[in-house]
């Protein structure tokens, strides 16, 4: 069944892609190669996955603010995700998020993580602040 | 967050798109934290320079961004030295990247004074808001100066400064300042004691505040030290010397605690984390009385400083070390892999993460006793 579910908006745009479920914090610097998009941190449960044009679904940021600079550098070279999705956003994600014009959603009504399954597809919409998604 | 009819039109994109995103990046950020309005600062320090940190994901994003800052704004140190860039084997492809960073921001209007200890150039006033973003200095800014900032990232210190504002959060707060957890000592501390005893701290009492019950007072140096030290193996951003008030937690240092092992060998000597005081700089000066050093000895310090103190600089270079200006130890690529001892508990954090440098500590004295001895 579709459903619709609600959260805050923290970047705007909307987007839809194929999910990318982490149970685990990211840091996009030294965690995800800047010019393929490819999660490189071997210790990360995404190792060797790429994020370009999927919804990356993780809880939030951590490391180095320069992080928020690779999410640039990722969109510029056309391989940033479509769109993520937060359980809370933090500056990092934040900050790279609005600089790229990636929509950023967090603080859903149900937990992303534990009820999106990778590979389903994802509406994500930052103007109205909702996500659809075939749960 | 309330925003003002003035910030709702730089929002909606009226004043042009670089402050349209900053102002994005700030409403974002006071939506998350919880801000009610958005506050004035007095300036920014702007981390995010070194071209070793932020690399070209970093470059690419300041080549794309217009507007000015409207507020005085500073940068954290860069990766060199920008006139002696060779003596510290930098190559030229670092050099022309690091130098295109720099352009970026004097574009933007950031003047390129790169230190860690901007409030030698510029104090701000107590009781003033501010963006900065280097640790230490963001220590030293809200508990030696008793002025009031978060400790931010690049890119959201440099948001504030496009619309001189920050969102109302965290240590801008009166409720977010009182201290947590009493540290108290019962013994006399000097000089790279108190780096020492803030990497110990810092790893205990992680992001708590802490207020300290000395026995002596401590010097403004000495404040600096402890306090970059608590931010690198903590994340202390304010510490208090007042300890009137009631503490639910207390925590006992003993002598001790605060004796790293510290033995091993040493590539070079590298003192200046943060930035070198003027007295400090003529501190290293007298315990170097005029001998010359046996093996490299490094001061890094800002180039402000290093101008109003250009003789004590002349007499500590007669000695065969090297004061460099604008950079240092940790984000500079020059000391990467080499075998450092220095006298900053915060370097003594770093050096083994970011410089992949096996680091030992020892006090100013010692450290400078290193560099003379063969």
């Amino acid at each position: 069944m579709l459903k619709r579910i609600s959260g805050r908006v923290i970047s705007k745009g909307v987007a839809s892609g194929s999910a990318l479920v982490s149970n685990a914090p990211l840091s996009f610097l030294g965690g995800v190669n800047p010019t393929t998009g490819e999660i490189i941190d071997p210790r990360h449960e995404l190792y060797g996955c790429a994020v370009a044009k999927r919804v990356l679904i993780f809880p939030t940021g951590k490391g180095s603010t320069v992080g928020s600079y690779v999410i640039y550098q990722l969109k510029k070279k056309g391989v940033a995700p479509a769109a993520i999705i937060n359980e809370v956003s933090d500056t990092i994600i934040a900050v790279g998020a609005i600089i790229s014009g990636l929509p950023l959603i967090d603080k859903l009504e149900i937990n992303p993580i534990s009820s999106i399954k990778t590979e389903s597809n994802v509406l994500v919409n930052c103007f109205e602040g909702f996500i659809e998604v075939e749960l | 967050m309330y925003l003002t009819r003035e910030e709702e039109r730089i929002l909606s994109g009226e004043c042009g798109l670089g402050k349209q995103k900053a102002m994005e990046i700030l409403a974002a950020l006071g939506e998350i934290y919880g801000a009610d309005k958005l506050i004035p600062i007095e300036s920014a320090q702007i981390a995010g320079v070194s071209y070793k940190t932020i690399g070209d994901a970093g470059l690419e994003y300041l080549a794309d961004l217009t507007g000015k800052v409207v507020v005085p704004a500073m940068l954290n140190p860069m990766g060199m030295d920008r006139f002696r860039w060779k003596e510290l084997g930098i190559d030229s492809t670092f050099f022309e990247k690091q130098m295109a960073i720099i352009r970026r921001y004097e574009m933007l209007g950031v003047e390129a004074q790169c230190t860690c200890t901007p409030y030698y150039i510029r104090a701000p006033r107590k009781g003033t808001h501010l963006s900065w973003s280097e640790s230490s200095a963001v220590s030293y800014a809200n508990s030696v100066l008793k002025a009031r900032t978060n400790r931010e990232g690049g890119p959201s210190a440099l948001a504030a400064a496009m619309i001189g504002k920050t969102p109302n959060y965290g240590f801008h707060l009166d409720e977010n300042r009182i201290p947590e957890i009493l540290v108290k000592l019962q013994f006399q501390l000097v000089g790279a004691d108190y780096g020492t005893l803030g990497y110990v701290v810092g790893r205990m009492v992680r992001s708590k505040i802490p207020a300290f019950s000395f026995v002596n007072q401590p010097r403004d140096d000495e404040l600096k030290a402890l306090g970059a030290g608590m931010a690198a193996s903590g994340s202390v951003a304010l510490f208090h010397l007042d300890t009137t008030g009631k503490y639910e937690e207390t925590l006992e240092v003993q002598p001790a605690d605060i004796r790293l092992h510290s033995t091993g060998e040493a590539d070079a000597v590298v003192l200046g984390c943060p930035h070198c005081s003027r007295a400090e700089l003529i501190e290293i000066e007298r315990f170097l009385h005029g001998r010359k050093v046996q093996r490299p000895l490094w001061v890094c310090t800002s180039r402000f400083v290093a101008q109003r103190a250009a003789k004590t600089v002349s007499r500590i270079e007669e000695t065969g070390a090297r004061v460099i200006c604008d950079t240092c130890m940790i984000v500079s690529p020059a000391f990467e892999g080499c075998h450092m001892m220095v006298n900053s508990g915060k370097a003594f954090e770093y050096g083994p993460s970011l410089c992949r440098s096996p680091t030992i500590m020892g006090s100013t004295e010692a450290c400078v006793e290193k560099a003379c001895s063969a």
